[in-house]
Parts: structure tokens; C-alpha cells; sequence
């Protein structure tokens, strides 16, 4: 894992100790609001409907043990006991009092932590495959680079005011979980003959005009990373418009000026910048990637798994949905759910976080992950620990057998919290879990993936949800929009609307008509929703959604 | 033909706890909607509100907000406004919490 040099450690206290003067300015009325903000957005600090919110950076989603400990410790301590872990891979605090936030983020700097750029019109936390150094499929482990992303990105001063904000996804599998088409930036490790190198994709984003990235370079060597990537951030920087901030992200300057337009200006700028990387990058990530090796993995028989999986059916339903398959066939990836069907995706209260830090301590190598689906990952364990570890989970309630599942929704914070929001998100995925949990079918629909929204904004990634749910303000009332046949994976495509909306009574059975007509078209129990909506398209969707009441009206 | 004004009430958040609050016509700043002052008049609406902003050493962003008439003062007229009077549906959280 990475470990803060003697520089980022100066930087970030130093940052800390400029907001927490600032804040002592805005409380003693020498700044205005109007100037105060700018402020504290460079460093994370929003104001919600009840409260602050401090976005805190988890960067590629890597945490270890003793960062989840304090992450608990800031809940207990200024906040009410939790935190929400969110879809691009940070935490949010959703109740710090003003005075309290430069505690806060010195607490989080005593770990290695920040809440810089995770506002404002600058590049975002670099987020990463949440698999990354486990995964069986991974060609190589992305996060040396995602870490020098994030140390070139941090306080650079030509992208302080980008046109909006900036998004980089880094993944080294072929199997894209780090959803890097929809990012304004992705980043593919592919193999090209023995070399690796990045696929780089350019333009992809949801909100408002969703689109699926395009590739502006097939193969870029790995040490030309940091100059290619200056190279398109510059070009938007520039071309970008600032006239409209609905039309101000890069993929709507991809669209406009057209791929091929962009590719040439990016590798002019690039032809200029090359020259200029004498290396140094390429010393500070070897350095990097030092830090990031493999633990050295435990050697041991595993049988103690299978005698357990055979005898304890939970623990076999839950290694059934929640492990992925590891590099070492000895170990496996641990999905904790924080999807507790009726709960709040994404929250973890403070005992939980604990939980989760002494199991990675114990069994994990002190290691933790957070996926943009809202959930834990357990990177590195022994299969023969497995069964310890799922009743440690079981007494912090949190051995939920659901990843993948009908019930394993991401959901934004939505009108209970967001200041953007037009709808409630987390009840409609409260009920959903709760009313699948109920009809006790959610195994046997298999994968299928639901997002929800609670704006166009598109947080909560509704557009590459298998099933979309966007909620709006129709009049005054709450309103919930589906949409059909998304796909966040490297197979990427955005859904499609299905008809006109549902109110908040009407959306949970509407949800339940669409699984249940998939039930009955699925050509056998291995056919998944999306492959049989690929396969009969969208229409008997349709007619599941709208065709009774349509009869009915007539 | 101009837009019919209908009543509003003035609120903002609280500059240290961000909690929701709303202001009274003696000018002081309630964390209860119902005791707001209820505006029908756009041009006092405005006045209200320019004397609102000035105090930015106590609040945060303030704005109007629809509201109707009932018997026990002022209530918000839109479910955003309603969800402020109360906090978040997921948790016994915010205003709420000392509610009856």
C-alpha cells in the first residue's frame, strides 16, 4: 500500500492548517459566504439540505486496516456514528459541524488521508478497479499508476479551473468493473504482442448527456502515461466551454469538435509535453510500485472450505455470490454487502468499519477496498479463513449473500441528503431489497443490476444499470423514470428509456412486473436479465410495464 | 401576464451546524418552519430577503420558500421543503429527532 512521503505529509498539513484559518475567518464573519465557498469545496466541505457533508477521497479505492479505524473513529467522533461510502470510490460524512472539519481532516491526515479535489472543477480521485492487485483476470495492477495520477493531479496548477469537473477510471483487467467508458478518462492495461500498454479512452460520462467513451489511442506506451493524459486534460482545458456548464465536460467538446479532431490537437499538445518528462515520473513510479506489491500470500490446505461450504448451507449461499476468483487459487476476494436488504447502500456504521479493519488485520494483510458499487472488498484471503471471517460478518451484520443480486443497489444519497436532488433515491432501494427479500426469489433471478438516481446528474450510475431508476420532480410529486438494458462493463451501453414514469407507490411493482417477465422469457436459469433483454429487446419489457394499465384505460 | 405570487417563507441554513432554519418576523432565525413569517407580498418578499442575506455571519443561502396558511403557522407546500422540516427518511436524524 501506498505510504505518504515526507512531501504529501507537508502538503496536506499545510493544506489543513490554510482551511482551518479559513474556516476561523468565515466564523468570525471576515469572509462571506460567496468567498468562503470556492474554500472549502477545494477541500471537500458541501453544504446539504440538513447539514455539511465532508467528501472524503479514498483514492482507488484502496484503504488499509488502520484508515478504516480512524474512518470509524471521525464517525464516533463528529458525526453520527457512520459514513456513506460512495460511487466514486469516497466517504462521505453527512453531519460535521463547521468548526469541527480542520479536525476532521487532520485526523484523516494522521492516516494518510485528504479530502482535496474531491469538489470542484479540478481532476476528481482517480478511481480503479476495485479487484486491482487480486484479481485472477488482471493483466497488471493499475493502482502504481492511479497513485501517479493522483500526485500529478493534486494541486496542478493549469487544472485548478478546468471547464468541470474531471474523471479518471483505471483498470488492468479485461473484465472493466472500474466502469472506465462512461469516465472522462479511461484507462485500459491491454497487452499488445509482449508489451503493455494503455488503451485511452476519451469523452465517456452520465448526467445529463450520457455517453460511452471512444478510444483516441489504442496502445500508449505505460511511461508516456503522464504526458498523453496532460495532453488531453490541456486540450479540454481550452476548448472546453465555459459558457455553459450543462455543455462544459469533455465529452460534449468530443462531440462537438469530433473524435478525430480531437486526437490531433491532443497529440500536438502531446508532441510538445513529451519532451518535458525527463524521466522523473518514470523514478517516482517505480518508487510507487514498490509499495504496492503482492503480500507475501499464506500457504496453507484449504479443506476446511469445502467441509464448511458442505455443512453450513449460509455460509455456502454467501461464498456462492459474494467471492470473485483471485489470482492465487488458494485465496479468494471477500464482497462484504453493505446492501442488508431494508438498508441504506453504502453506509457502514462505526462498530462495522472496525469489524472490517481487525478481519482485514487478522486474515486480509490489512488490507480493504471500496467499490464504486457501494460495498467492501476483502482482497486477499485464504480460502481456509473464509469461514471464520463469514461469522465475524454474520455478528457485524454484515454477511448479506447478495452481490450481484436484485438487492445489491447502488443508490445515491438522493433528496434525503443532496442539495441537487429532485427525488428520494435510498427508499426506493430500501423497498425493492426488502420487497425481493420478501419473495424470497433473488437467487434464482441471478445477476442483474440495479441503479437509481435521484437527479439527471446520474450519481448513482441509473444509465448503466440493467434496470435504471432516475427519480424527478414531475409537479411537485416524486417521479421515477426506468430505464432498460444498461451496462457499466466493457461491453458498455446506456439504457433506454422505457416510457413514461412511476410515483413512488407505483415504482417497486413496476420493478417487480420486469423481473417477473423476465422469469418467464429466460430461456433456461443460466440466461441473465440483460442477455434476455438483448436477446427479445425492449418491447416485452414494455408491455410488462405499461401493456395491463394501457388495456385497462382502453 | 406577470406570475401570481403565492406565500413564502425565508430560509437558509445555520452557518455552524448547517441545520435548516427559517426566519420570524422579529427578525429572528427558528429551526421551526411553523413559526416562520409567512410573505404574501412579493415586494417585502424581496425586502425580507435582501435583510436575510446581509446577515451572513448566521446563515448560509438563503432563499424563498412556497408555503401555505394552516392553523398551526406556516407550512412548506413542496416535498423538498417538507423533507427540510424534518431530515432524511433512511434515519431518525436531523429535525426530526426533537419532533413529537
Amino acid at each position: 500500500m501506498y505510504r505518504y512521503t515526507e512531501f504529501d505529509e507537508a502538503f496536506v498539513r499545510e493544506r489543513v492548517a490554510q482551511f482551518r484559518a479559513q474556516v476561523e475567518r468565515r466564523i468570525d464573519g471576515s469572509l462571506t459566504e460567496d468567498e468562503f465557498r470556492p474554500l472549502r469545496l477545494m477541500n471537500g466541505l458541501y453544504l446539504q439540505l440538513h447539514a455539511y457533508m465532508l467528501r472524503v477521497a479514498i483514492p482507488y479505492g484502496t484503504l488499509s486496516a488502520g484508515q478504516m479505524r480512524q474512518l470509524a473513529t471521525i464517525a464516533e467522533r463528529w458525526d453520527k456514528g457512520y459514513g456513506h461510502f460512495t460511487t466514486r470510490q469516497n466517504i462521505q460524512f453527512n453531519w460535521p459541524r463547521l468548526c469541527d472539519v480542520p479536525d476532521m481532516l487532520d485526523a484523516l491526515a494522521d492516516v494518510g488521508m485528504h479530502a482535496v479535489q474531491t469538489s470542484g472543477n479540478t481532476i476528481r480521485n482517480v478511481t480503479a478497479d476495485h479487484f486491482a492487485g487480486a484479481a485472477a483476470d488482471e493483466i497488471e495492477d493499475p493502482r502504481p499508476y492511479a497513485e501517479l495520477l493522483r500526485q500529478w493531479s493534486t494541486d496542478h496548477p493549469e487544472f485548478q479551473f478546468l471547464p468541470r469537473k474531471f474523471k479518471i477510471a483505471v483498470t488492468g483487467a479485461p473484465a472493466d468493473r472500474a466502469v472506465t467508458k462512461a469516465h472522462d478518462i479511461g484507462l485500459r492495461i491491454v497487452r499488445s504482442g509482449q508489451d503493455t500498454g494503455f488503451q485511452v479512452i476519451v469523452g465517456g460520462g452520465l448526467g445529463r448527456t450520457p455517453m460511452i467513451g471512444s478510444v483516441i489511442r489504442e496502445f500508449l506506451p505505460k511511461a508516456d502515461l503522464l504526458p498523453y493524459v496532460e495532453a488531453i486534460v490541456s486540450t479540454y482545458n481550452l476548448l472546453g466551454r465555459r459558457d455553459n456548464k450543462y455543455k462544459a465536460r469533455i465529452k460534449i467538446a468530443v462531440h462537438e469538435e469530433g473524435l478525430d479532431r480531437i486526437r490531433e490537437l491532443v497529440e500536438r499538445r502531446f508532441g510538445e509535453l513529451r519532451p518535458q518528462f525527463a524521466g522523473a515520473d518514470q523514478k517516482l513510479l517505480s518508487d510507487i510500485r514498490a509499495m504496492f506489491a503482492l503480500p507475501p500470500l499464506t500457504r496453507a490446505p484449504v479443506m476446511r472450505f469445502e467441509t464448511a461450504r458442505r455443512r453450513d448451507p449460509a455460509f455456502r449461499a454467501w461464498t456462492d455470490t459474494n467471492l470473485a476468483r483471485h489470482r492465487d487459487p488458494d485465496h479468494a476476494i471477500v464482497t462484504v454487502s453493505l446492501k442488508a436488504h431494508g438498508a441504506t447502500p453504502g453506509d457502514a456504521t462505526a462498530p462495522q468499519m472496525r469489524a472490517l479493519a481487525d478481519i482485514a488485520d487478522e486474515y486480509g494483510y490489512g488490507e480493504l477496498r471500496v467499490s464504486h458499487e457501494q460495498n467492501i472488498i476483502l482482497p486477499h484471503i485464504h480460502r481456509s479463513h473464509l469461514h471464520e471471517i463469514h461469522g465475524r460478518l454474520k455478528i457485524a451484520g454484515l454477511s448479506t449473500a447478495n452481490v450481484g443480486l436484485v438487492s445489491d443497489i447502488i443508490a445515491c444519497p438522493g433528496m434525503d441528503y443532496c442539495a441537487l436532488a429532485t427525488a428520494r433515491s435510498i427508499p426506493v432501494a430500501q423497498w425493492i431489497a426488502t420487497r425481493f427479500e420478501e419473495l424470497k426469489i433473488e437467487h434464482d433471478i441471478g445477476p442483474l443490476k440495479i441503479k437509481i438516481s435521484g437527479c439527471i446528474n446520474a450519481c448513482g450510475h441509473h444509465h448503466v444499470g440493467h434496470i435504471g431508476i432516475l427519480g424527478l420532480d414531475r409537479a411537485g410529486v416524486e417521479n421515477y423514470q426506468i430505464t432498460l438494458g444498461g451496462d457499466g462493463t466493457e461491453d458498455a451501453v446506456i439504457g433506454q428509456r422505457a416510457g413514461p414514469g412511476f410515483s413512488s407507490e407505483e415504482i417497486v411493482p413496476a420493478v417487480e412486473r420486469l423481473v417477473f417477465a423476465y422469469l418467464e422469457m429466460r430461456k433456461s436459469g443460466d440466461e441473465t436479465f440483460l442477455e434476455t433483454y438483448r436477446r427479445t429487446g425492449p418491447a416485452p419489457f414494455r408491455t410488462a410495464l405499461y401493456g395491463g394499465e394501457r388495456a385497462r384505460a382502453a | 401576464m406577470p406570475r401570481i405570487f403565492t406565500p413564502k417563507v425565508i430560509t437558509a441554513n445555520a452557518l455552524m451546524e448547517g441545520d435548516v432554519v427559517y426566519l420570524t418576523a422579529d427578525d429572528l432565525w427558528t429551526r421551526h418552519h411553523r413559526e416562520a413569517e409567512l410573505i404574501d407580498d412579493e415586494a417585502h418578499a424581496q425586502v425580507r430577503l435582501l435583510d436575510a442575506e446581509r446577515r451572513c455571519d448566521e446563515v448560509v443561502g438563503p432563499y424563498l420558500a412556497d408555503a401555505r396558511t394552516t392553523p398551526d403557522g406556516p407550512a412548506p407546500a413542496h416535498f423538498r421543503e417538507v423533507l427540510r422540516t424534518r431530515g432524511p427518511s433512511n434515519y431518525r436524524h436531523g429535525k426530526q429527532v426533537g419532533l413529537v
